[in-house]
């Protein structure tokens, strides 16, 4: 057995503090009523108005048009952040299929420019992206929200770099079986990939997410509206004595922060489940 | 069951300047196991993924039974393949593994079931039936490869390395099982190895490649007596036949500073390479000067390394026998080979009789 060694723990306990004390103090304000806050400043123990808190949020008729709940809001961002990472899953990889699978002229050098756009980031074209969204009449709608930045480079480029680790054999091996391309894809090829399509969905959850800006272009009813733009708009009452509903503001950044952390929770299982289990 | 014909087949990758495979004919008959045998490149893989349709076929015609294979996709060529790394699908169990081709054939669910089972049987894999590859060991593996190629009732079995993976004990037994098998089923088989020991035991008929080319055809122990050139001769059988520097001068072999006389005149004179069998030369009182360099010890044998008159020898001898460090050797004319030196080839010679004892010169 190693020896406890005191300075190690310490470290670790003063980075686990660092992580979590944020979340905490999140957590236990959000409980409390707008004024206590506004004159005590933060909390780190619970307070009695949880309930109250968190029911206005998800269910208040706010907004401009009195039109948008916590509820839609989160509804909103979910069908954001899931459409996200399952179009991006669905496009990258039959990118990467047809590159690593299918000898057409150009393959690799139509790789490299799909790779090159992943050094353009969004806020680059996003300009035109909205230019042609526009045209096509699909601003205020989830296709709009969620089309234009499914082309993934960075899923193509993991899709890929995974199908190559495949051996060779499995594929000989499932034509002898008589798999053409598509059985081979949807028997073999996906059933392999879980592991890869669990970390990617993860990292794409997050990223559609807390996208901000482009739903902020792109959407202007406020049926709309996700829950990273709700947040904004709570501060954003400061007019006079009136005071912001700093509780309400809390009570939605962790609801905001739930879901990322169930994602990662659940997927990070599967993840290093499939990691520790397979061996191609 | 089928034959297989393979008919002046060659192989060029695109880029490639020689053809990996040139101009290969064979037949297999119905039921016979065919291994193809030779070091590393000499295309027997290839030979073999262009029986499968995993390689596009340059030149030639295969034929499986009676129809020409060419241009007809793996799946449809009615064969079964078993892959060095077994190639077993990860995410599937032992019974999804060898249901997989059946599945995809549209056979119906119970029949798949028995010919599961059965295979199962035959492979001993009943326990195993639900588990996934990993767990189980490398042998069990190659069962489930084997019982995978089994369940299909194909017209012929094609065999990559399959053993290649496994340690040495295994491989014995795995060996025999493969044996036992394809006996029972009498299915035609095309078996690629590079051990030749393997080729030894397992062959009905051994091919020996070299560079893309046959060397020699014929049962095991045909090619080992009889090895028609210099390459198969090194090539078959452990340890690798000698082979020596000699001359020809009418009947008389001079090798060194020892003359053997033949006792009749074979088909060559001057510079030919001769070949003797480690296990054919016998101590005697007179006939070439041996000197031992070191021994190895193989239990039920010894290897004498040493040379005479400078080139390298090696003979086998029984342990109990002693062994001084200068020593006369002989052996029978019948067990001499000769090969041209420039050629490699084997020079044809009439079966003879009797004791060559060289003789000083």
């Amino acid at each position: 057995m190693n020896r406890i060694k005191p300075f190690d723990h310490i470290i670790l306990i003063l980075g686990t503090l660092f992580m979590c004390v944020p979340v905490l103090v999140a957590v236990m304000t959000s409980t409390h009523s707008a004024v206590d806050i506004h004159m005590n400043g933060l909390y780190l123990t619970p307070g009695d108005n949880a309930v109250g808190t968190y029911q206005t949020v998800l269910t208040r008729q706010g907004g401009f048009t009195g039109q948008v709940t916590g509820l839609t809001m989160l509804m909103n961002s979910l069908i954001l952040g899931i459409g996200f990472a399952v179009g991006k899953i669905v496009l990258s990889m039959a990118a990467a299929y047809a590159l690593v699978y299918f000898r057409f002229r150009f393959a690799t050098f139509l790789f490299w420019i799909i790779f090159t756009t992943l050094l353009l980031p969004l806020e680059v074209r996003i300009m035109p992206s909205y230019q042609v969204m526009s045209s096509l009449g699909l601003l205020n709608s989830y296709t709009g929200l969620i089309v234009p930045l499914l082309a993934s480079a960075t899923g193509t480029f993991y899709f890929r770099q995974f199908f190559k680790s495949v051996p060779d054999e499995l594929l000989e091996a499932a034509r002898i079986d008589g798999a053409g391309p598509w059985k081979f894809l949807i028997d073999i090829l996906i059933p392999l990939s879980k592991t890869m399509m669990a970390a990617i969905f993860i990292i794409m959850f997050v990223y559609g997410w807390n996208q901000y800006l482009w739903p902020m272009l792109m959407t202007t009813e406020e049926r709309f509206f996700t829950l990273m733009r709700g947040i904004k708009q709570i501060l954003q009452v400061w007019i006079g004595s009136q005071i912001p509903d700093y509780n309400e503001a809390f009570a939605l950044a962790v609801l905001a922060l739930l879901p990322p952390v169930i994602v990662v929770v659940v997927f990070q299982r599967w993840f290093i489940r499939g990691l520790t289990e397979s061996d191609k | 069951m089928a034959s297989i014909t393979i008919t002046d087949v060659s192989k060029t990758y695109p880029g490639a300047k020689a053809p990996s495979v040139s101009g290969i004919s064979l037949a297999i008959r119905d039921g016979e196991l065919i291994v193809l045998v030779g070091p590393s490149g000499c295309g027997k893989s290839t030979l073999l993924r262009m029986v499968a349709g995993l390689e596009d076929i340059s030149g030639g015609e295969v034929k499986i039974g009676d129809r020409v294979v060419n241009r007809i996709d793996p799946a449809d060529r009615d064969i079964a393949m078993v892959f060095q790394n077994y190639a077993l699908y990860p995410h599937m169990t032992v019974r999804e593994n060898m249901a997989y081709g059946l599945k995809n054939r549209r056979t119906p669910g119970p029949e798949i079931e028995a010919r599961v089972t059965e295979a199962a049987r035959m492979l001993e894999l009943g326990p195993y039936l639900d588990r996934k590859p990993r767990a189980l060991s490398g042998g069990q593996r190659q069962r489930v490869a084997m019982g995978r190629a089994v369940v299909r009732q194909p017209s012929a079995f094609l065999f990559d390395e399959p053993l290649s993976n496994l340690d040495a004990k295994l491989r014995v037994t795995m060996r025999g099982e493969i044996r036992r098998l394809q006996k029972r089923l009498g299915t035609t088989s095309l078996y690629v190895t590079h051990d030749q020991l393997e080729a030894m035991t397992l062959a009905d008929r051994l091919v020996v490649l070299n560079e893309g080319r046959i060397e020699q055809v014929g049962a095991p122990l045909d090619i080992y007596l009889r090895p028609a050139s210099t390459f198969v001769a090194s090539f078959i059988g452990a340890p690798a036949m000698n082979l020596l520097d000699a001359e020809l001068d009418g009947a008389r072999l001079r090798l060194g500073t020892s003359v053997i006389e033949l006792g009749q005149l074979p088909g060559a004179k001057g510079a030919v390479t001769l070949g003797i069998r480690a296990e054919d030369l016998v101590p005697s009182a007179t006939g070439l000067p041996f000197r031992t360099d070191f021994i190895e010890e193989l239990g039920a044998q010894r290897l004498v390394h040493g040379h005479i008159d400078g080139q390298p020898l090696v003979l086998t001898l029984d342990p109990a026998m002693q062994i001084d460090s200068e020593m006369r050797l002989s052996v029978a004319a019948a067990k001499l080979h000769l090969f041209e030196t420039s050629t490699g080839k084997r020079i044809a010679t009439a079966a003879r009789s009797g004791l060559a004892v060289p003789q000083p010169a």
